[in-house]
């Protein structure tokens, strides 16, 4: 009993961890599909996102559900403005040399955070109307936080993924990712879709900063979860959507139970040893689709 | 007024003169055929009225109107519709969510409207489906309608990509070689359905094509051009006859023999 206990929390709270890579993976791979450039700004937007949110609650005492909103909306403009001021005009040249200005902007969003009175390089926490609350169930207790940390994203998650599905805009960003020539011709303005795309990256980066914070605490080294995000993405293939929830979600269940069953260490290599294994099996991902060129 | 003018237009890459003081005419209703051998620069009239390269003289006239300043995502608003040469189709998408496509411009909405589900969304949203189901009807494929585009054959996704033109509700369609890679059954096909868009939906037809019988069967009138230059333009049988259009297609020694 002692043991089942332990292994449900264990779980739980890497669902709760893999839900949060899972949606800034997502951010990586929409901005892959539609402008076929690896963003590692993302991590140092969820950093940002986490910065604002604790900002706007200890600050200005904007209560929680508030926050979250105004942090969604505000990192949905700091994405569009990164678009149209640093990437549009490099429209066009090679993808590398736009990858390398990512990790400029990476750089840029540190240092302005550092030096911004009230954040720079201490730790912060904030309070959330979850905090020291817990269920329980005979002898198993789970907190609070990770439940609405899962139940938060994936509600997120299933409005991006409807929007793509359902909604013009969405079925004409996911053309473009397709076809941009073709997109263009029906009249989709391609500009549009990319300051879009910047737009819901930002704002899944953001958020993934707000349900983080109480977890690991506000600082300005949060982006380097941006990094474990990245096998997320590359094991589900860096070109799906769902790859990149499913794949978050192994990464943060397998760091989850390395931490509690492996010595130390292990942990922080898990999701590399899972990303190489699958990776070796299956060189595509998990959902990804290997392009045959036809003969 | 013609419907659609080319005047004087000019391009050049570098220093080859792609094309050079063409200037054609395509009344309101017609089928119109721009012949020539490979790399005379029939693709580029197109990729230049579609505003992907810039004229660098003459102009384009639609209705009497210069197209030569609108961005290339707003010459679908224009009413003017393409189709490719290599197909360019959204190849990981049904054929029905590419046909709605098609209808992009023609519906007004933004993210709240359609989270609320207006009626005027509702409306569109009906009005694109049956459009599209209108079309799915003409063109037959009812038997592909739901299936992914990448899984089709040749034929059937030039047909798909003719029909995302069509469901763009265009006055002016352009297509570049509609027949190449069809067999004979489907260019018959093809040219039924291009008479009936002309008889039924009024829609003039500009195309590029190298199959002169099919050329011969479908259109109106024909431009010739070679090396970026017009050659003639006039009625279909005058301008295939025409000795100097000969010449350019089989070369001076052949019209001697011939």
């Amino acid at each position: 009993m002692q043991f089942f206990n332990e292994f449900t929390q264990t779980i739980i709270n890497g669902v709760a961890i893999g839900c949060i890579y899972g949606m800034v993976a997502l951010g990586f791979v929409l901005i892959y599909k539609s402008t076929e450039v690896i963003n590692f700004a993302q991590g140092e937007l969820l950093m940002l996102g986490a910065f604002i949110a604790y900002s706007l609650i200890t600050m200005l005492h904007f209560p929680y559900w508030l926050a979250l909103i105004t942090t969604i909306l505000a990192m949905g403009i700091v994405g569009a403005l990164l678009e149209r001021v640093v990437l549009r005009p490099l429209v066009g040249e090679p993808a590398y040399a736009i990858v390398i200005v990512t990790i400029g902007i990476s750089y840029f969003i540190k240092s302005v955070v550092s030096m911004i009175p009230g954040w720079g390089t201490d730790t912060y926490g904030f309070k959330t109307p979850f905090t020291d609350k817990y269920v329980r169930s005979g002898e198993l207790v789970v907190s609070w936080e990770y439940i609405s940390i899962i139940a938060i994203a994936l509600l997120l998650i299933a409005a991006v993924f409807l929007f793509f599905r359902y909604s013009r805009m969405g079925t004409a960003m996911r053309a473009t990712s397709q076809n941009q020539l073709a997109a263009v011709y029906m009249g989709i303005s391609v500009t549009r879709v990319f300051s879009l795309t910047w737009t819901i990256a930002a704002a899944l980066g953001g958020i993934g900063g707000i349900l983080l914070a109480p977890i690991t605490f506000v600082h300005m080294n949060m982006g380097f979860i941006g990094l474990k995000a990245v096998p997320a993405a590359v094991l589900g293939g860096f070109t799906s959507p769902p790859g990149a929830i499913v794949g978050g979600l192994i990464i943060g269940i397998t760091e989850s139970l390395a931490g509690v069953y492996l010595p130390d260490g292990w942990k922080d290599i898990a999701a590399w040893i899972i990303l190489i294994g699958v990776l070796i099996i299956r060189p595509q991902g998990l959902f990804g689709i290997q392009e045959k060129k036809k003969v | 007024m013609a419907f659609f003018q080319a005047q004087d237009i000019s391009i050049s890459f570098g220093g080859v003169q792609a094309l050079n003081r063409v200037n054609f005419t395509v009344n309101q209703g017609e089928i119109f055929s721009i012949i020539g051998p490979n790399g005379a620069g029939k693709t580029t009239i197109f990729n230049c009225i579609n505003r992907f390269y810039d004229l660098t003289g003459g102009v384009f006239l639609l209705e009497g109107k210069s197209i030569s300043h609108a961005k290339p995502h707003d010459i679908a608003d224009l009413g003017i519709a393409r189709t490719f040469q290599n197909i360019e189709l959204f190849k990981n998408m049904t054929v029905l969510d590419n046909l709605i496509l098609g209808r992009h411009r023609k519906r007004r909405s933004n993210i709240f409207t359609e989270m609320l589900f207006i009626k005027p969304v509702r409306l569109q949203e009906i009005r694109s489906r049956e459009k599209a189901e209108e079309i799915i009807d003409f063109l037959d494929l009812e038997a592909h309608r739901d299936q992914l585009v990448v899984n089709l054959p040749y034929g059937v996704q030039k047909t798909v990509e003719l029909g995302r033109a069509l469901a763009m509700e265009p006055t002016l369609l352009l297509l570049d070689e509609p027949t190449s890679g069809l067999n004979m059954e489907e260019s018959e096909d093809l040219a039924f359905w291009l008479s009936d868009m002309k008889e039924e939906l009024g829609i003039t037809v500009i195309m590029v094509e190298h199959n002169m019988r099919f050329v011969k069967q479908t259109t109106d009138r024909v431009l010739a051009i070679d090396f970026g230059q017009a050659i003639v333009e006039g009625e279909t049988n005058e301008v295939l006859t025409n000795p100097d259009v000969m010449r350019a297609y089989l070369g001076e020694e052949n019209v001697c023999n011939a």
